[in-house]
Parts: C-alpha cells; structure tokens; sequence
C-alpha cells in the first residue's frame, strides 16, 4: 500500500529540519528506530528551543519585572522580548498578550475572569461551544454555566467530521453572551471556519474565544483577521517548551476584565483593606512566571518563521494526502473526519481491533501514536466509538516516517486479527 | 537471566496443570515465553492465550466486576467452590485479554491461601516488565491486586 510518490523536498528540506531535532535520531525498546506520530499531543524541540532554555539558566536568570540589579533587567527583557515576538506572530500588540501555562489555563482564566464580570447577568443567556471541543474548552464552560445559571450550547458535528454552520447560525442568538470554539480539531484534524463563527458571535454581541492548540503550527495565525477577542494556545506543540502557554486578548476587552488570580507581580498597591491591580497584561500574571517557558516559545516561533509558510502546507498537505490514501487501503478501516485536509492529524478505527492493542503493538515497532479518546468522549460519542488511534505529523516527519507507520500498521494488524 | 531454564524439561510434559503449584505454572510461563525469538512471537502468543479464554458471563459484564486502573476494560468475577475460587475474565482489547489468560493460569482454581501466599514478582519473572508500557504494567498489576482482594475477601468469609 506504500504510495510510490514521494514527499516533495523543493524549497523545504525536510532532513534538514530533522536534523535540527536531536531525540528524532534516539532508538526505544533497545533498537528500535523511533518513528514519531504523536505530535499533535506535543511536538519535539529544535536544538536552538533547547539550547536557548540552557543559555537563560547559565547566564540570565533573575526574577523578572523586580529587582533593579543587572540580571533581573536582562531577565526582564528577554521575559518582554519574549512577548513581543508571540505578539507579532499573532498580529497583535504585546499589552494582548498574557503569559500561561498552557491552552487549558488560558480557557480557565478566560472563562473565570469574563464570567467573573458579568456575574448574574448570565441567567437566562447561553455560551456555545461546538461538539468537537477538547474537554479543555468543555468543562470549563460547563463549570461558569453551573455557578451563574447560563445555558451550555453544542453546534453539531455533521457525519464527515465538519461543523454544521447552518447550526450555529440557529444556536448563536440573541441571548448568547460567549462563542468558544476549536480552530483545528486536535482528534480529527479538521480546520473550523472560525473567522465565520466569530463573525456570528460579533452580531449578537457576544464574546469570542479560539481553541488554537493545534492550529498555530498549521494556520498563519492574524488575530485581526479572525476577528476573535481571545485567542489561546501552547507552547509545546508550536516546538516550544513545555509549561508555557499564551492567551491573546483583545486590549479593550481585557482592561475591562479582573484578575484571574491574586499575588505577586499583578497588584499596583496592596493595603490590608484593598489591593489595586495592574493593567493587562500584568494584571493577569500573578507570581514569578515561567521565564524560561517564555523565552524557550519565542525561541521556537523564531525557528519556525524561518520556513516557508506555503513549502511547509505543501510538506503536511502531501504527508496527510499520503497518510489518508494508505490507511483508506485498509480493509476495514474508517477514518473519522474529513478523508481531505492539509493537517497531518488523522483519527481511525479499524473494524474487529481494539485502538489500544494497535498501540501496544505499533509501539513494539518504535511507531508513537496515540491510542484512546484524545480527550474528546463526547465527540467519540457521536461517532459511535469509544477509542480512535491517531497518527499526527510535523514539519519533520518524512515519508520514510510514513512508510514505516504503514508497514507497522500492516504487522500489528496482521497479528490482530 | 530470567529465562535459562530449558523450555521442554523432560519433566514438565509428566505435571497435570492441575495439580501444578502456582510456583510451577509461573515457571512453566517462563519457559513459553523465554522461548520467544522476537516481539512478534510473544504477542502472538499472549493474543492467542487470550483468544482461548473461556467465554465471559454476559451477566457479569457490568462496573460492579469492572477491574478499576486499567486503559482498556476488564472485567474479573470470583466465586468459591469447596475452597477454591473460580474467576472469570474478559477485556475488550486482545492483548489485554491475552495477559488476563495469562493470571487466569496461574491464579484460577487455587485456594485463598495459595493466591495469597504466592510470589509478588510474576510481571518480573515473566519478563513482562520489560515490555510492557508503564500504563499496560500498572493495568496488569491492578488485576493482580484485584485477585488478591479477592482472596483475602475469601478467606476472611471462610465462605465455601
């Protein structure tokens, strides 16, 4: 089943990218060659994301935004500098741009501070998420509708894994005070039309945020163009480092909003009777942050501006081209979503076999893939399964990657049934 | 090395299963498994153990017998006949059936006393510690812990 075309290399040298990556070359279980297929639960890190991360802690490091001595300002600066360069990966101006610690903090501190804001108000009104959302934009929505009375919304996924916008057009109405919705869906690799629905949003006044996880290593990312007021991801899918996180909030929007959390570093004066607070973004990064996260990001999203937007579409188009063709050979095998899309994030099922057993036995092979309900079960309801397995590539993975993927694949099955 | 002794001891083919200590089937194990060349083999092996596994009481298939710390789902019914306890098993993944055919041989039709009192070690001794994942090891353990209760629950009741 191996397709004989090849992965296009003009104007973007996968080996050499791959290259850059030093645990693509370690073996697991002994000898075995790893052949990672997992990259949409995180991506492997540059040798200068590494790299940047050492040079901090052996020459940098000091508490940031405090002390006035010579390491806390270069601190300071990188810590800033950090922002800067997400804020213009994003289109945006740095005071939009919050420090986390990931997608999920950032939905929290989002749904906490807004709901936080317009309190009671809620009763009666509705927040709309869509049925593809990862329990990270689940919960914590369902967490502000229990406290203030607001009614949860699911704009339906129709059978080939897309949003049915005629849906949301019904749902989003008059009373829908928030839109919260994924860009790219992290278990079936489908982009969401989001400029669309937060367009609706805009026409009923209500607030938007965008699940960017898996989009912001796929998708020029223009907060502007979107037309969103919040915008969230993580570092350590965009080849960053772990434990960092960003929130995009629109600047009107976030000077109305109070904190998220109380302590150091966000507070203007504090008296035992009343504390006041700083302005966004500042005002929601309580404590000593993640400095090294920040500048091991901005490291990353440097590495990754230097490839060419539309070589590196055209690598992942023909990897998930590659990827959808192989595994539609299969017999028995479904793919949940749609069977065309530029993002090498594919999600199976396979008639008779257990995703977990196809794991245990690809992983025997070295292949890492994920195997379980990616933390989306109500989607996996809706398709009627319990567990998918899912292969997601990068900028780094080769064919070669995706032969052996298939041939793994064809073993474990062959063992299966 | 865990696996020196010779798969085909003369004397193993002369021991009713039966009547084989849990000491002996763990060791009787050992050899099936040393005598694997590859993964491939080993998984075949356990896939197949797990195919052979008595068909499940449909009964029983419910949270109430559900083996809780385990990826995939398995289920584990005791009862206890003239002392000894009879289990029956099933998961919906086949390697993970396959390995709880594996307990089955070891652990069915024993007395409480001789589940409680067998090794701790069977997943090392086995080697299966070498080649499960943390997640699968920790499944496997949580069904052993399960037996275990089980056993001791028994002989507490003293139930016949």
């Amino acid at each position: 089943m191996s397709s004989t075309s090849t992965i296009s290399s003009t104007a973007f040298d996968v080996y050499a990218v791959r290259a850059e990556f030093p645990i693509l070359s370690r073996t697991v279980h002994g000898d075995v060659p790893l052949v990672y297929l997992d990259n949409a639960a995180t991506a492997q890190k540059p040798q200068c994301v590494i790299d940047s991360i050492s040079r901090y802690y052996q020459y940098s490091n000091a508490n940031v935004h405090r002390g006035g001595h010579a390491l806390g300002a270069e601190a300071t600066a990188l810590y800033e500098d950090a922002r800067a360069t997400v804020a213009s990966f994003l289109g945006a101006e740095p005071n939009e741009i919050i420090f986390t610690r990931g997608t999920t903090e950032g939905i929290n501190l989002i749904a906490a501070s807004w709901s936080q804001m317009v309190g009671d108000s809620l009763r009666g009104r509705n927040i709309v998420i869509s049925g593809m959302e990862h329990h990270a934009n689940i919960v914590p929505w369902q967490m502000v509708c229990e406290r203030t009375g607001a009614e949860l919304r699911v704009i339906d996924v129709r059978d080939d894994g897309t949003l049915d916008l005629n849906h949301a057009r019904t749902i989003i109405d008059e009373a829908t005070a928030f839109v919260s919705i994924v860009h790219v869906s992290n278990t079936l690799g489908v982009t969401n039309d989001v400029r669309e629905i937060c367009s609706l949003a805009r026409a009923v006044g209500a607030r938007s945020l965008v699940d960017g996880a898996q989009a912001v290593v796929h998708h020029a990312t223009d907060m502007r163009h979107i037309g969103c007021d919040f915008y969230v991801f993580s570092g350590h899918k965009l080849y960053g480092p772990t434990g960092i996180g960003v929130v995009f909030g629109r600047a009107d929007v976030l000077a109305t909003m109070p904190p998220y959390q109380g302590g150091g570093a966000m507070i203007s004066t504090v008296t035992f009777e009343r504390s006041t607070y700083l302005d966004a973004p500042m005002r929601f990064e309580a404590g000593t942050p993640n400095m090294e996260g920040a500048i091991g990001l901005a490291e990353a999203i440097r590495w990754f501006k230097r490839i060419d937007p539309s070589a590196l579409r055209e690598h992942e188009a023909s990897l998930a081209k590659r990827m959808h063709a192989d595994l539609s050979s299969i017999d028995g095998l479904r793919i949940l979503g749609p069977t065309e899309s530029h993002v090498g994030i594919v999600s199976f099922v396979i008639d008779g076999i257990h995703a977990n057993d196809l794991g245990v036995l690809l992983d025997e092979q070295g292949v890492a893939i994920r195997v379980g309900h990616h933390c989306t079960m109500p989607l996996m309801k809706r398709f009627g399964v319990s567990s998918t397995a899912r292969a997601s590539t990068a900028a780094y993975t080769t064919s070669e990657d995706l032969d052996a993927f298939s041939t793994a694949l064809f073993r474990a099955i062959k063992l299966l049934r | 090395m865990l696996f020196l002794r010779h798969c085909f001891e003369p004397s193993n083919f002369f021991v009713d299963q039966h009547i084989m200590t849990i000491d002996q089937t763990i060791g009787d194990l050992q050899n099936e498994f040393a005598s694997f060349p590859d993964w491939e083999e080993r998984y075949s092996h356990i896939i197949s153990m797990g195919k052979g596994l008595a068909p499940y009481n449909e009964e029983y298939r419910n949270d109430e017998f559900k083996v809780k710390g385990c990826q995939s789902q398995v289920w584990l019914h005791p009862s206890i006949t003239d002392g000894t306890i009879h289990f029956e098993a099933d998961s919906d993944a086949l390697i993970v059936k396959g390995l709880v055919a594996l307990l089955m041989r070891v652990y069915n039709e024993r007395t409480p006393t001789e589940i409680l009192n067998a090794p701790p070690d069977l997943v090392s001794r086995l080697g299966l510690d070498q080649h499960l994942s943390n997640n699968r090891a920790n499944g496997l353990a949580s069904m052993l812990k399960q037996i275990k209760l089980y056993a001791l629950v028994y002989s507490m009741t003293r139930t016949t």
